[in-house]
């Protein structure tokens, strides 16, 4: 057997593939592109969500919201490390998320403006999130599914805060709830984008299901979140941002009316409303922790001849 | 004469693959290779295992039980970190 006919048999026994496994090139480099933009976007997510931490309208949502935020940095420290192990720096990371070779989820490119959003992203941002990810727990690549699952087990309080916040505006006064209708309009579609392109448009996509590196399409993944979010928000008594939502009886789901895709191509390419924010700020972080990192490293070094003297 | 005493080495099993390697215990050894190949004889002669890794005991560092008050304690007054801390109209409670 030649090492890709049992690369190929592992995949196709659902066997995961572990970082010194013989695999090809193609799959290596499609790993990395898809678990650097992963673990990029939870970095970069930090940032929508870490602007409103100071404007928290109580001590508990604060807390709340803080944690929310630290456990993203987790995430994308998770997600950095998995895709290490396919032989890829640190240093090479961030560059390529700084310098735009690597890509984040797109809907960091959207501005949080009220309060009302801090709710909907954790309800609608993150519960498309968790349909993308609880999918990926079976991804074929060991590192990238246990670090899934460790995600995913961590995920559904960022969920559940973000419904909580909808479900208190949606109860109160009458601007609060205007607030949280306004917050549905603007999120929906955007979460739905998250999904990425429809599967006959996808460039990666027929090649990622044959590698099991994608468990189901992004038109199926998508389906499950326009279904199960209907419910959801008669519950909050809002109105449905898609006026062509429809139960269809035979499907057994619902249709919806299609996505501006004009917009969603507009916001990759760079015209998002906070594109160049959200890198200037990363940059801008990353260079002020320069005098951390020297620190340390002159610590090391300092630690290290004191042993050699000793020695 | 007595025996020279070898160093110990900790031991770490994948029993599937796609599963984390887990602590199954320690055994003496020479060296790295040895040690692998006394954790293959010890610890998998039933073949509980996919994968080995062996690390010397004394290049683990870890956090001390005694500490583990100050070390763990912050998440103590974070209840909200978890997910059934939040109450939610029962129609949507599967969340
Ligand atoms: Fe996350
Ligand atoms: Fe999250």
């Amino acid at each position: 057997m030649t090492p890709e006919e049992n690369f190929m048999r592992k995949i196709e026994a659902g066997e995961k593939i572990e970082p010194k496994d013989w695999m090809p090139d193609d799959y290596r480099k499609n790993l990395i592109r898809q678990i650097s933009q992963h673990g990029h976007s939870e970095i970069i997510g930090m940032q929508p969500e870490g602007n409103w931490i100071t404007r928290a309208p109580s001590l508990r949502r604060k807390g709340i919201l803080l944690s929310k935020v630290q456990d993203e940095g987790g995430h994308g420290l998770y997600l950095y490390s998995a895709v290490e192990t396919l032989g890829i720096s640190r240093n090479e990371l961030i560059e390529a998320l700084q310098t735009g070779t690597a890509k984040y989820a797109s809907i960091f490119n959207y501005p949080a403006q009220t309060w009302g959003d801090m709710g909907a992203i954790g309800w609608l941002v993150d519960g498309a999130a968790i349909v993308n990810q609880v999918s990926l727990q079976r991804t074929s690549y060991g590192p990238y599914a246990r670090a899934m699952i460790r995600i995913c087990k961590e995920e559904s309080f960022h969920q559940r805060q973000g419904y909580e916040i909808m479900v208190t505006l949606s109860r109160g006064s009458a601007a609060q709830k205007a607030m949280a209708q306004d917050s549905l309009n603007r999120f929906y579609w955007p979460a739905l984008m998250m999904f990425g392109p429809h599967d006959s448009e996808s460039a990666h996509s027929a090649r990622s299901m044959k590698w099991k590196i994608k468990r189901e399409t992004n038109d199926d993944l998508r389906q499950k979140f326009v279904d199960q979010t209907v419910k959801q928000i008669e519950v909050l008594g809002l109105e449905h941002p898609d006026k062509d939502l429809k139960w269809n009886e035979e499907r057994g789901h619902y249709d919806f009316g299609e996505i501006d895709w004009d917009e969603f191509y507009n916001v990759i390419n760079g015209n998002g409303h906070a594109n160049r924010q959200r890198i200037e700020h990363h940059v801008r972080a990353h260079e002020e922790g320069e005098w951390v990192r020297e620190a340390m490293h002159a610590y090391r070094d300092k630690k290290r001849s004191a042993k050699q003297q000793a020695a | 004469m007595a025996t020279q005493e070898l160093d110990l080495y900790e031991v770490f099993l994948r029993s599937r693959r796609g599963l984390d390697h887990k602590h199954v215990g320690s055994l003496h050894a020479e060296d790295h290779e040895q040690a692998l190949e006394y954790a293959r004889d010890v610890y998998t002669r039933r073949s509980e295992g996919v994968s080995i890794w062996v690390v010397r005991s004394s290049d683990i560092c870890a956090s001390q039980e005694d500490d583990s008050d100050s070390f763990f304690d912050p998440s103590d007054d974070k209840p909200y970190r978890h997910a059934m801390y939040y109450e939610l109209p029962k129609a949507v409670d599967n969340m």
